[in-house]
């Protein structure tokens, strides 16, 4: 089977899976307890009041009613409003979009960057006291949940040293004029340091891993006999040579670490008061705001999605070996 | 000998007079073999034990309720005290003893971590065997769910549906198992797919063997390595998912957990000064899944496939 067809078959399964996704969504958050309206019913919102609001947004209408008009809502982008800020949840989760995105996709790719060299170092001098004692640190910085990462930052850069605010993205009160003046800002990167360390050093340590195995493997190969027969350096050896050939394997979990960067969003954003979609996501869950939550799984879900999609074919484009009926 | 050709002894080579007691005694030779000379490995089953020891004996070690609030001698809330003869690790915000928390709190994290890690190995590893064994339609629809699970945000799914059955320990459990058995299921598949193209599989589909007794009594064995090693991996998962449930504020309201003891802490300020209420809950968090990654190496190294954690 040639690349054209196996990609033509993968594109086939993700409409799929995003049907199922749609599905499960607009399951999951039908089953949710309470409505919109619950959480004004202690300010005495009379039960005529309560059926207008429903009626008003469509649930009072039968399910199989609903559940087409939200897929064909879902599909145009029509995400309706949030009950909570009574506002397009559109307009509410583009901002929020763009600051996770600026926060997880630079821990994301540092992790790799950073898990990646440092793997390759490991695989490097392994046998040592240094490989030993690396390898326990990642460990250990793998078996901290993100939290306790960030509140172990928090606890040393912040109340010890004082280098570093405690949260939020800028500086209270600071003026913002276009989209570009709101993140090309030194206060930004100022906000930004503590939680994207706190991302870096969870995510970067399941690439380390992989990457220090693999290398391990390489250099066992003949060929980096040869070069050094050859006279050439060790460190260009390791990293110009050795290296390029450990990195194949490493792609295989950049899907899994997307995921764990998806999931860890509610996390870092919340312990470091950072106004993403993490966030915005467990608030909206406790105040039964579906549309936003729903909106926000939906984001998420997508960018899994479409990842693991371009994950796999990177991953058959790099590798010739790989037979593309395996999957 | 590798890690398979040693649970094979109590497996599916082993002539059918050997009573039970012996294969429990090989089983556990076996296992202290596999750990002989691993010191990391070693570290991680005694650290592991330690923390099932400590979730049994809880309410034996824990030197109050740790539910009691306790006072001052001028009949004040003890509020954040500093660690003292009394209480050896402080007091909280509402004047509880930090202590005996913790030490309730190792009950939550030890039996989510085992009971979720254990249900979704148990089912990702017969989803793993059927889906390689039979191929076709079964596979097809199979492979999608996995597929499907993988796309699924995790911690955002768990909090949503955590969030709807309502956060009940088993309900965690439940909801963790759910997404969790993804894995094993992907890579038990995997490794059976080599399996059924063994001698051993046509000899015993030649005797005209059941499906069943293949898959279970030929099969398994030898891929159960995997399945441990993916337990190890799931309780690691498990525990930080749970903690970090807890921690959003979403977990069993009813029970003390240390990802909770850190949300209290956390939302009541108290990581700028209170060490001792923040720093001991994290601490035994970081140890306890740090245990089964140390315990997971070790296994690697008999198991060696692909691994893609």
């Amino acid at each position: 089977m040639g690349l054209q067809r196996y990609v033509g078959r993968r594109l086939v399964q993700l409409v799929i899976t995003y049907w199922v996704f749609l599905t499960l969504l607009f399951g999951i958050f039908r089953l949710a307890p309470g409505d919109p309206t619950s959480m004004y019913q202690m300010d005495g919102l009379s039960p005529e009041a309560r059926q207008q609001i429903l009626e008003r947004l469509g649930l009072n209408d039968p399910l199989h009613v609903q559940y087409m008009r939200f897929m064909v809502d879902f599909i145009t982008g029509n995400w309706g409003d949030s009950f909570r800020y009574g506002e397009p949840v559109m307009d509410i989760i583009v901002i929020k979009f763009w600051n996770t995105v600026l926060l997880m996709g630079p821990a994301f790719f540092l992790a790799f960057a950073i898990g990646i060299i440092f793997g390759a170092f490991m695989g490097w001098v392994r046998g040592t006291k240094k490989e030993k004692g690396g390898l326990i640190l990642t460990l250990f910085a793998r078996s901290s949940p993100e939290f306790w990462i960030g509140i172990i930052v928090l606890m040393v850069f912040t109340f010890q040293l004082g280098w570093f605010p405690s949260g939020g993205i800028r500086a209270p009160g600071a003026e913002i004029n276009s989209f570009w003046g709101r993140y090309l800002a030194w206060d930004f990167l100022h906000h930004l340091a503590l939680p994207l360390l706190t991302g870096v050093i969870f995510y970067m340590a399941t690439p380390t891993l992989l990457m220090r195995s693999s290398m391990i493997s390489v250099l066992n190969s003949d060929f980096v006999e040869m070069k050094k027969a050859e006279g050439i350096p060790e460190y260009i050896i390791l990293y110009k040579h050795a290296a390029r050939n450990s990195i194949l394997p490493v792609t295989t979990v950049v899907a899994i670490v997307i995921g764990l960067t998806i999931g860890g969003s509610l996390v870092i954003e919340t312990v470091f008061n950072w106004p993403g979609m993490g966030r915005e996501m467990v608030q909206s869950v406790t105040y039964n705001d579906y549309n936003v939550s729903q909106a926000i799984f939906f984001l998420m879900g997508s960018v899994v999605i479409f990842m693991n999609l371009v994950a796999d074919i990177a991953y058959v484009y790099l590798d010739p070996r790989v037979r593309f009926d395996e999957q | 000998m590798s890690f398979s050709d040693i649970l094979n002894r109590g497996g599916s080579d082993t002539p059918s007079g050997v009573g039970i007691g012996q294969r429990i005694r090989e089983a556990f030779q076996s296992t202290v073999d596999l750990f002989s000379g691993e010191r990391m490995g070693q570290f991680g089953v005694f650290l592991l034990i330690t923390f099932i020891l400590l979730a049994m004996t809880a309410p034996l070690l824990a030197p109050y309720n740790p539910d009691t609030r306790h006072e001052a001698e001028d009949g004040s809330l003890l509020r954040l005290a500093e660690p003292s003869g009394d209480h050896l690790l402080g007091t909280n915000h509402e004047g509880q003893d930090v202590l005996s928390q913790v030490l309730y709190g190792t009950q939550v994290s030890v039996f989510v971590g085992l009971f979720a890690a254990l249900i979704a190995v148990f089912i990702g590893t017969n989803v793993g065997l059927i889906t390689a064994y039979y191929g076709g339609l079964v596979d097809d629809i199979l492979m999608r769910l996995v597929d499907i699970a993988y796309g699924l945000p995790f911690l955002p799914f768990v909090i949503v549906l955590v969030f709807i059955f309502g956060a009940d320990l088993f309900n965690i459990v439940l909801v963790i198992a759910a997404l969790l058995w993804r894995d094993s299921a992907r890579v038990v598949r995997a490794e059976v797919l080599t399996q059924k193209e063994r001698d051993y599989v046509e000899s015993a589909e030649a005797i005209g063997a059941s499906d069943f007794r293949i898959l279970y009594r030929h099969i398994l064995p030898n891929v159960l390595p995997i399945a441990f090693l993916y337990i190890a991996f799931a309780i690691a998962y498990a525990v930080i998912f749970e903690a970090s449930i807890a921690f959003l504020g979403y977990g069993d309201p009813e029970l003390i957990s240390w990802g909770k003891m850190l949300y209290q802490a956390y939302t009541f300020g108290a990581i700028r000064f209170a060490w001792w209420w923040v720093i001991p809950p994290g601490i035994l968090l970081m140890f306890l899944v740090s245990s089964v990654f140390f315990i997971g190496r070790t296994l690697e190294k008999f198991t060696n496939p692909e691994l893609r954690h």
